[in-house]
């Protein structure tokens, strides 16, 4: 029994998540019509999907491709595998069970790597078809309670997914966000997913538990459904967390059950309880033939593989010089490999970075149409003081509108960085008419720097480099 | 004992020929259909419209000089349970009332291939369960041998069709033997080939891991004619075997000089004392025609039947999960989905239906599956080692095809067990997925005929029908 008073530092929180990923083939899991989201209602299916009498399943090779390099990317072990079937009445489903992976599934026993350096084990990621979709017409708005009628679109039913399930590894809200972003990551890199949680090509139910601090043993779950952003997964498993605390604080038992999560309401209510679960009564589907993709297979998909976020991010962390957290950024953004163009062609690697995030990443459609020479040229232009830093950010600002060489836009905007001389001439003459202002410098006021920056700035047209102006008051100062 | 209708092999050269026109095949069989179709109940559907109509067509065809296939003009009469594109298709169920297919059976498409002509849907015991045909919501089948008795099922409309004349040939599924065991009752040659040798895409699930489409014929080379036609790799039928069908036609006449024939022991003991004897006979013409003939002990097919009762109602209970109410065929309303969902199950299925479901449900169940599902699986496994210990000593079995000949109307339906037991011999073929086929041979004490079972391992169809062609020409 907790103790009451201890509040909620007395407890940890663990959290497993079970992703839903809808595979982006072309085509369903058993039969050939098209896999796409959005369509007119019953307008992609068939005898197979609709599960008419008399028709049978043939397996899609691509989402066996795609499963495997799921897999492969999460480290899995990639085994012979079998279909089951899950049986359960529910008017989504035509066939009235659902042809799922049961206990012996394609992929088991990997693990997912996250940016802070902290490991989530994948207990399996298994293949299942997907149901259709209802909606309830009429006087319950929107709930099958008290609704007229319903409607049911198969259009979905028999689109192919992966289901990713974690080991109960997560501590925190915000490690499960990220555990979803860059499993996200993944799946889109491996070309399994389009990761549109908005259209719900990626679904997660969490499951969580809470234990004193320390605790070894696993407390009572509840699973939570309905998660269908990142913000909704972070907020329901604080809310979730924070009401199994409560009933412990007031010494009441936690019942395991699913529960729904209502971002209206901003809490999870209680759906389904395990004494009133199903009885799938699992059997192997006897309308498929086991599953055991040879070697050779799995080296082609394992070969075809592009690099993972996670490989990316190192990459890019030991060639720019930059934190993983920056790294992960540019990887995320998709800009890694124009930033790594750039300093294979020896532009700086700090500053290649902070263009791309902050400047390149403003106009993201734009990026991928930006010639990867020019934004090269451009950092090449400013690591050698032929631009500055301002100078710089409007004509890469122009390049992501319009294109062209770096080298003729600034030279149509007259940009160029004032000559030695002249800087030195500008500084000198900022000097000798603030004296008091320079004597204050000179005392190590550094809130004056920037008044002489300015001066500098206005005298040369915006053509001096804040940075050598600055350099160039220091070496001033100290020759006396 | 010569077929007392004119041959599908007959009929396809005929009409090949220009002999004779399909149109005139179509007219004979509907004649025959006019005249006792109404005491024997073999069609829940009688296409006469359509089949005119196709067999109008092949004869512009052949007269444009066109061949149609091997089964030009030939009629055919399909189970109720293979889907055809726009007719009805209702596994004498109430449930599937009103639903007509939007897509053609495999095997449906490959009888048009072939130039056959459908001239209806035959009645079968509702979705395939039961052994009389008597478990039709669209009222018995009755024998054409002698009308107070059943034609035996459930493919019990396809083998009456055939005895009666309606059709030189027919299909029908065989899950546990029914194919073969009405096709005993009412005197033709049944077939049930290798699991995977006809596509099942378009036959409506009984149990999936035991269902084949097969043959019906009057004689063992039509028999094999058809089955050329409707075997061969399906792209929709994961469980389809590769490749062609091996040829089985032009090896009919090789006879049995130096084959190995076992008698399964366990098989002969405890049927009736005609019907083994009429097995001992066929035993003795392979003899004669110079085949080895030896007992053989498979000690695990007594098993077989209870095996059976546990894997098939299983995968039924799965199969028919989807007559919901909720897309097709019968609904009856209720107060919401689930009680919609009852409410139909409840009207639409019938009592053998309804108790295979449950047995099924309740043999997956959780903490049942193991002592259930999985020692039944485990069972069948051990008769297919059986089975493969027998075919290092034999190249074909032999056993009676049902323990009696066709019963009478009513003299099982209040006793499941004792209809069960009409599927012993036939079963075991079904748990190790082996071809296996009867032939007629001679009749019991009352009369009906008695069938002869010829059993194969998988793929073994040529040899199997090869000795079905010597035993077929040994008769009387
Ligand atoms: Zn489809």
């Amino acid at each position: 029994m907790a103790d009451p008073e201890a509040g909620a530092r007395a407890y940890d929180i663990v959290v497993g998540l079970e992703v839903h990923c809808e595979l982006r083939t072309v085509t369903k899991l058993f039969c050939g019509c098209r896999n796409a989201f959005g369509d007119e209602p019953n307008t992609n299916v068939c005898p197979v999907c609709l599960g008419l009498p008399g028709s049978l399943p043939v397996l899609n090779r691509q989402a066996v491709e795609y499963a495997m390099a799921v897999g492969l990317a999460l480290s899995c072990e990639v085994r012979p595998s079998l279909f089951h079937r899950k049986n359960y009445f529910y008017p989504d489903m035509p066939k009235d069970y659902q042809v799922s992976q049961y206990d012996e599934p394609i992929n088991v026993d990997g693990h997912l790597d996250l940016p802070d350096g902290s490991v989530v084990g994948i207990e399996r990621a298994h293949m299942e078809e997907d149901t259709g979709k209802s909606s309830h017409v009429g006087g319950g708005g929107g709930r099958i309670h008290g609704a007229d009628h319903s409607l049911v679109d198969y259009n979905r039913a028999g689109v192919p997914l992966v289901e990713i399930v974690s080991r109960p590894d997560i501590r925190s809200s915000a490690q499960a966000v990220d555990y979803v972003r860059e499993l996200r990551a993944i799946l889109v890199t491996t070309g399994a997913s389009d990761g549109k949680m908005e259209e719900g090509s990626l679904r997660v139910d969490a499951n969580v538990s809470v234990r004193p601090a320390g605790s070894d043993t696993l407390g009572t779950r509840c699973e939570i459904k309905n998660l269908n952003s990142l913000r909704s997964l972070g907020r329901a498993i604080d809310h979730e967390a924070a009401r199994q605390w409560d009933l412990l604080d007031t010494g009441e038992r936690i019942v395991q059950e699913t529960r729904h999560w209502n971002e209206d309401l901003g809490r999870t209510v209680a759906g389904r309880s395990k004494e009133e679960a199903y009885d799938y009564r699992y059997f192997p589907e006897p309308d498929l033939v086991p599953l055991a993709p040879d070697d050779a297979w799995r080296d082609r998909v394992r070969a075809a593989i592009p690099m993972l976020p996670a490989a990316r991010r190192a990459r890019l962390c030991q060639a720019a010089g930059v934190d993983a957290a920056l790294a992960g950024t540019v990887v995320e953004l998709d800009l890694d490999t124009l930033v790594l163009a750039a300093i294979s062609a020896k532009a700086d690697g700090r500053r290649a970075v902070n263009r791309a995030v902050n400047e390149v990443a403003a106009d993201i459609d734009a990026a991928r149409r930006l010639d990867p020479a020019a934004f090269t040229k451009l950092l090449l232009l400013e690591d050698q003081g032929k631009l500055t830093a301002t100078q710089a950010k409007q004509v890469l600002a122009e390049l992501l509108t319009a294109g062209g060489d770096p080298v003729d836009i600034a030279a149509a905007r007259g940009f160029e960085a004032l000559g030695d001389d002249a800087l030195a001439g500008a500084v000198d003459a900022a000097i000798a008419s603030n004296p008091a202002e320079w004597e204050r410098f000179k005392g190590g006021d550094a809130k004056v720097t920037g008044f002489f920056v300015g001066l500098v700035m206005r005298a040369s047209g915006g053509k001096a480099d804040g940075k050598a102006v600055t350099a160039l008051l220091r070496e001033r100062a100290a020759a006396g | 004992m010569s077929a007392p209708f004119a041959t599908a092999v007959g009929t396809a050269a005929a009409v090949r020929l220009g002999e004779r026109t399909a149109r005139q095949v179509v007219e004979e069989v509907l004649a025959r259909v006019g005249v006792r179709e109404g005491e024997i109940h073999a069609f829940n559907t009688v296409l006469a419209g359509d089949a005119r109509a196709a067999a109008d067509a092949l004869d512009q065809r052949i007269a444009r000089g066109e061949d149609p296939g091997p089964l030009a003009g030939v009629p055919v009469a399909l189970k109720d349970n293979l889907c055809t594109r726009g007719v009805p298709t209702t596994c004498s169920s109430r449930i599937l009332e009103g639903w007509k297919p939007p897509y053609d059976a495999t095997v449906v498409e490959r009888l048009a291939g072939a130039g056959a002509v459908v001239v209806g849907k035959t009645n079968l015991d509702e979705f395939a369960m039961g052994s009389s045909t008597e478990n039709s919501a669209f009222g018995p089948t009755r024998n054409p041998l002698d009308t107070t008795r059943v034609p035996g099922g459930s493919s019990g409309g396809s083998a009456a069709a055939v005895a009666a004349g309606f059709a030189p040939l027919a299909l029908g599924s065989d899950t546990g033997g029914s194919i073969r065991q009405p096709a005993a009752f009412c005197g033709v040659v049944g077939v049930k080939p290798t699991y995977g040798a006809v596509s099942r895409y378009g036959l409506v699930a009984f149990a999936s891991s035991l269902d084949q489409i097969g043959p019906f014929a009057a004689t063992v080379a039509d028999a094999a004619l058809l089955l050329e036609v409707i075997a061969g790799h399906d792209p929709m039928d994961s469980t389809s075997n590769p490749g062609p069908a091996a040829p089985i036609s032009a090896r009919l006449g090789d006879g049995v000089e130096g084959l190995r024939v076992g008698i399964v022991r366990e098989l002969v003991k405890g049927v009736d004392a005609d019907v083994e004897a009429r097995v001992r006979e066929a035993a003795d013409a392979l003899a004669g025609a110079g085949a080895k003939v030896d007992e053989v002990s498979l000690p695990t097919v007594v098993h077989g039947l209870a095996a059976y009762y546990l894997i098939a109602p299983a995968e039924a209970s799965s199969n028919l999960a989807r007559y919901d109410g909720v897309r097709y065929g019968l609904r009856v309303d209720g107060t919401d989905v689930a009680a919609m969902n009852a409410a139909t199950r409840g009207a639409g299925f019938g009592a053998e239906v309804k108790r295979r479901i449950m047995l099924g449900t309740y043999a997956l169940s959780a903490g049942y599956y193991d002592a259930y599902y999985g020692q039944a699986q485990r069972v069948r496994t051990l008769i297919i080692r059986d089975f493969d210990a027998a075919y290092e000593d034999f190249d074909v079995l032999v056993s009676p095809t049902a323990p009696t000949t066709a019963f009478t109307l009513g003299a099982k339906t209040s006793d499941p067990l004792a209809m069960y037991m009409s599927d012993v011999c036939t079963i075991p073929s079904n748990l190790a997925g082996h071809p296996a086929m009867t032939l007629p041979y001679g009749t019991g004490d009352d009369g009906l005929p008695v069938g002869v079972q010829v059993m194969a391992p998988a793929l073994g169809e040529p040899v199997m029908f090869r000795v079905a062609a010597v035993l077929e020409a040994s008769r009387g």
